[in-house]
């Protein structure tokens, strides 16, 4: 039973567009202080922000309040209106990311059997605005770093799909939150303490959705498309103000989506060990337990983005077509039979 | 007007809610796919393309085909677009218009536009003419499985096939030495 069953429609969809915000919101926050400010500068022996609040902790708001005063810049010869949506579809695609996700037995904001193939749909869509900033921009670094992220998203997101589809054929359903519960009721070898985190088996496939994750994001080392040294800021060059930090929220929220999806996936998402995956508890327990997951998957990207030098466009190319590709596709035929023999 | 909508809406067979939605989707298309052929910008037109697939998806969401229309976003927006945005922007992306796109083709692109649409339309109306489909609840993805890979599981591997074929043959078009 849902939680908002008795609420008309109307009510039902601002309640669910308001966690979504939050949801979105509060992650990529939560990211950008933690990882981006604290968990850099102690990797490189610094402080980071101190000066804003206890510690810094209120250095986001007044990142935010900076951004939001500055001068919002059109270049002349820009395509106003494709240079403006560009960031919109952006973000549009993230927000849309977050609603397949599960956070408890009745926490969820959808949920319907094509659960994780409407996520990797609706994530393939930011690669039009990435093209659109890129080429609206009317600037040459802007264009070749709208390319450069196209072409590593188109071959990155193949291995992402496959590695899925293994997920899928040892779940036997698509729905993330049917996934969760195979999970949570599975077993190893007849023991059913820990359930059986789909990361014990599927660890293949675990390795290639994390290092596609990493080039879906566009994180060093896989940040070909706004090499700074090259590129200026590649297709972000010409935003400032109000539309930088909507691609800057939509890179930080897209990052903690990915990471719940990967939590959801391999780690048993919402489930705890212990406690019957259908108590009432688990709707206040579960998101807290998402997050968990979800601050420690990011954990290990931004550990990666500020470890490793970048790739070169042609070694990046090679990776995902001669070597994540092939493995992926090996995984799936190894997941079929032991699906169908075991 | 309320008083209309109210006498429509007590006909069970008729879904007002619907109905509008289909006619702002199917308004909204018709204006995207009639700026994909009228617009002068190779990326513009491109651009009204997202929207009119996205209009298409729409749809399918509409007839309760769920599986359809996530298949559309991730075939036809995701993919097909976003490679004919890649290869326009990696020859030719001039901003601004270009009034030599196509020009003198646009009568001939007119009469196939024409031509395809008789025969849909056709094959439409002969096909269900005045049947009525009911649609109770959404499709489920293992309903759509199942008949892919038993009722039509010919089909499926005859155009997979010919997907591995194409893919092979553009490699070897596309290799050097």
């Amino acid at each position: 039973m849902n939680l908002l069953a008795e609420l008309s429609y109307w009510q039902q969809t601002s309640i669910r567009v308001g966690a979504g915000l939050l949801a979105v919101i509060l992650v990529a926050g939560t990211l950008v202080m933690l990882h981006l400010f604290k968990l850099v500068s102690f990797m490189q022996s610094r402080l980071g922000p101190m000066e804003a609040g206890p510690f810094g902790s209120l250095q986001l708001l007044a990142e935010v309040g900076k951004h939001l005063q500055k001068e919002d810049i059109v270049p002349r010869k820009a395509d106003k209106i494709v240079f403006a949506a560009a960031p919109f579809v952006v973000l549009a695609s993230t927000f849309l990311l977050v609603v397949v996700l599960p956070g408890g037995p009745d926490a969820w904001f959808i949920q319907n059997d094509l659960g994780i193939y409407l996520a990797l749909a609706v994530s393939s869509v930011s690669v039009i605005g990435i093209l659109m900033a890129g080429w609206g921009s009317a600037n040459k670094y802007s264009l070749l770093g709208g390319l450069r992220a196209t072409g590593q998203l188109i071959a990155y997101e193949l291995p992402l799909i496959l590695a899925v589809v293994g997920v899928v054929i040892q779940a036997g359903t698509m729905n993330l939150q049917g996934i969760v519960y195979q999970q949570a009721n599975g077993e190893i070898f007849g023991w059913d303490g820990i359930g059986n985190p789909y990361i014990l088996t599927q660890f293949v496939a675990f390795f290639l959705f994390l290092t596609a994750m990493q080039a879906e994001l566009t994180q060093t080392p896989f940040d070909m498309p706004i090499a700074e040294s090259e590129l200026v800021s590649g297709y972000m060059t010409e935003y400032s103000g109000m539309r930088f930090l909507l691609f800057f929220i939509a890179e930080f929220a897209t990052a903690g989506v990915f990471s719940a999806i990967a939590a959801v996936l391999f780690l048993g998402g919402w489930y705890v060990p212990g406690i019957d995956p259908d108590d009432n508890i688990m709707n206040v327990l579960g998101p807290l337990v998402m997050f968990v997951k979800v601050i420690g998957l990011t954990f290990v990207v931004f550990w990666v983005r500020f470890s490793f030098p970048r790739f070169r466009e042609d070694q990046l190319q090679k990776l995902a077509w001669k070597f994540l590709i092939p493995l992926a596709l090996l995984n799936i035929v190894v997941t079929a039979i032991f699906k169908v023999w075991i | 007007m309320n008083s209309v909508l109210a006498a429509v809406s007590q006909d069970a067979d008729i879904v007002v809610a619907q109905n509008v939605f289909f006619g702002v989707i199917a308004v909204s298309m018709l204006y995207a796919a009639i700026r994909v052929v009228t617009t002068s910008n190779v990326v513009h037109a491109a651009l009204w393309l997202v929207v009119a697939l996205a209009g298409v998806a729409a749809n399918f969401i509409l007839l309760g085909s769920e599986f359809v229309a996530v298949t559309q976003v991730l075939v036809y927006i995701g993919a097909v677009v976003v490679l004919f945005l890649f290869g326009v922007m990696l020859t030719r992306a001039s901003l601004g218009d270009d009034e030599s796109v196509a020009q003198e083709k646009r009568s001939m692109a007119a009469v196939v536009g024409v031509l395809l649409f008789g025969v849909m339309a056709f094959a439409l109306i002969d096909t269900w003419s005045d049947d009525r489909l009911v649609i109770d609840e959404p499709q489920q993805v293992t309903e759509v499985s199942d008949s892919i890979f038993s009722q039509y599981i010919i089909p499926f591997e005859a155009i997979s096939v010919l997907l591995l074929a194409a893919l092979i043959g553009a490699i070897v078009v596309a290799r050097q030495d």
